[in-house]
């Protein structure tokens, strides 16, 4: 057993989610089952092998530059609504569960 | 009246010959959707109609054809659109509770370019929850049955765009591909899906699931059809950086060039254990069909296929753990009632809207990248990555596409796997390869079981070289 149900519910927290007991058990069972299967992995050597974050990587990037500034056929400008115009307030605030016309609302954040 | 199964073609040409009408079109699909899924087993295909803005496309098309104004591609053709594609004013729920209430204030740009081309969007379609899943079991809202067979699953995650066009209820669809979700449910209900190279079509407004493998492609009845659509949807859109700066072919046009001479790969990998034998003949059977043609079949190697699975949920997961960060229940998703704290409201609100197999995804994902196993899972699984790229960029070096079956096995029953995360996990062992290299496939019919089950044909190809696996596919439909 590599995941205990500590790890569950630390990892729950990270994530945001609450999980009842239930859930956390079938958690432990779930996780360990694909981690089990996935420490196949292990058994190549990658010694040399370069991580591959993004497919682009392998295309269409400039490789005369360097960092950052291969990827610049992917950057615009930076202009206010440069690629289309903003969503207005009332747009942003339509789908939103709480709010007073001008903010989200939300919980109060600070506790006294 | 032109009855089904129709074509965009055939729809276009009848329309612009004012043999029908957009109009008559839409009605006649909505009364089929309609009759459908009033049955007792309906399919389940659709989450949302949206009949006011079909009505509008339908008209604009049809005071065209009355002006005698030459017929953008699409004219008149009714679509499914996946709902994990936003579409303005038309609720958008990827089939998550998290979503249910959702409207979004602006048009996917795949969904934008085909109704620009004369699409009538007809509606949403179910799929699993956030596009995870491989049977659409994962749907909040409920299962598709596969029209095929009614007690099988449609596959996913598509399953309802798949299933609505295996069952005549639109001509064409829109899905989405991040680990084979428009290639195994086309194959499970007896259509086409194209999964186009990473970077090909536009993915903005698409609700991101994994960002470095989504992917949008059409499901279509014929090989042509997903060539109109691709022609459509592809090209550089300024609103993803991720789409690619690179000409659109005419990939109709390269339908009518001869397959005769190409050189196709077999890769022993993809015929290993776990393939159904019934499948494995047909598959066998397509490549000698694609011999008599004039192909020249070659044997090739895939050696990391067996490190794929394992490697997919983990940059999968990892992506959709962050990706689905933003369901917080403060500006458009679900929020618990009765919370005292912003925390509590996080985590109520999460917890009540999102389904199991989402919140498994979100926890492993969120352990593969946490301090202490970040190097172990996430980064090793990036460099495994890298040699199924590399896997693929050999092999093509030696052939022009390379033939698959598209899932092992046939459609499997409602339930059959749904209480097991790692065997459904293995439905997809042979389309998530080509998600992680990047590289465009598509599977198409290529038989049935005995129990007259469809059986899909994957073919796969080298980077942004859609229009070499769309001739061989044209090539094989024609023939068989």
């Amino acid at each position: 057993m590599k995941v205990t149900e500590k790890d569950v519910v630390y990892v729950a927290d990270l994530a945001n989610l609450e999980l009842t007991p239930e859930e956390r058990a079938g958690m432990v069972r779930d996780l360990n089952s694909i981690l089990e299967y996935v420490d196949r992995l292990n058994a190549l050597d990658t010694t040399n092998v370069e991580p591959m974050a993004q497919i682009p990587e392998r295309f269409g990037v400039d490789e005369s530059r360097q960092g950052s500034e291969r990827f610049l056929y992917a950057t615009r400008d930076d202009v206010v609504e440069g690629l289309r115009k903003s969503l207005s307030q009332e747009e942003a605030l339509e789908n939103a569960p709480d709010a007073d016309g001008t903010f989200f609302r939300v919980p109060k954040v600070i506790e006294r | 009246m032109i009855q089904p199964p129709l074509t965009i073609d055939a729809v276009r040409c009848a329309i612009q010959e004012r043999k029908t009408t957009a109009l008559a079109l839409m009605e006649d699909h909505y009364e089929r959707i309609e009759k459908i899924e009033k049955e007792d087993e309906a399919i389940g295909a659709f989450l949302t109609v949206c009949r006011e803005r079909a009505l509008e496309a339908a008209d604009r098309i049809d005071r065209m054809a009355a002006e005698g104004k030459p017929l953008p591609p699409l004219a008149g053709v009714p679509v499914a659109i996946k709902d994990v594609m936003s579409t303005r004013g038309v609720r958008t729920t990827a089939a998550s509770k998290s979503l249910e209430h959702y409207i979004p204030p602006f048009d996917c740009t795949a969904v934008a370019r085909i109704e620009a081309a004369g699409a009538v969007v007809l509606g949403k379609t179910n799929c699993d929850e956030f596009a995870m899943g491989s049977s659409n079991e994962n749907s909040a809202f409920r299962p598709v049955r596969n029209p095929r067979a009614l007690d099988r699953v449609p596959g996913g995650s598509s399953g309802g765009s798949a299933a609505a066009v295996s069952a005549d209820m639109a001509v064409a669809a829109l899905g989405s591909d991040t680990g084979g979700s428009i290639r195994q449910p086309a194959s499970f209900c007896g259509v086409v899906g194209l999964m186009p190279t990473y970077g090909r079509v536009s993915r903005y407004g698409l609700i991101a699931f994994a960002s470095s493998l989504d992917h949008i492609g059409p499901i279509t009845k014929t090989v042509k059809d997903a060539a109109r659509v691709l022609g459509v949807i592809a090209g550089r859109d300024a609103m993803d950086s991720t789409s690619a700066d690179l000409p659109v072919p005419n990939y109709v046009a390269e339908l009518e060039k001869s397959a005769r001479g190409l050189k196709l790969g077999v890769a022993k990998e993809y015929f290993g254990e776990g393939l159904d034998p019934e499948v494995r003949h047909a598959v066998e059977s397509a490549i000698d069909k694609l011999k008599s043609l004039g192909c020249e079949v070659v044997p090739v190697s895939l050696p990391h296929t067996p490190y794929a699975i394992p490697t997919y949920y983990i940059i999968a997961t990892a992506e959709a753990s962050s990706n689905l960060a933003r369901y917080d229940g403060v500006r458009y998703s679900y929020r618990a009632r009765g919370v005292r704290s912003l925390s509590e409201m996080y985590r109520r609100s999460r917890d009540e809207s999102f389904g199991a197999e989402v919140k498994r995804r979100i926890m492993l994902g969120t352990y593969a990248l946490s301090a202490g196993y970040y190097d172990a899972y996430y980064l090793k699984a990036q460099k495994v990555r890298s040699l199924l790229a590399r896997d693929f960029e050999d092999a093509f070096r030696k052939v022009d596409a390379i033939i698959t079956p598209t899932s092992p096995t046939p459609a499997f029953r409602l339930g059959e796997k749904s209480n097991d995360p790692l065997a459904m996990y293995l439905a997809d062992i042979y389309t998530v390869t080509a998600d992680l290299a990047g590289i465009p496939g598509i599977s198409i019919p290529c038989g049935e079981t005995r129990d007259k089950l469809p059986i899909g044909l994957q073919i796969l190809g080298r980077h942004f070289d859609e229009a070499t696996i769309l001739r061989v596919a044209h090539a094989y439909e024609q023939a068989a």
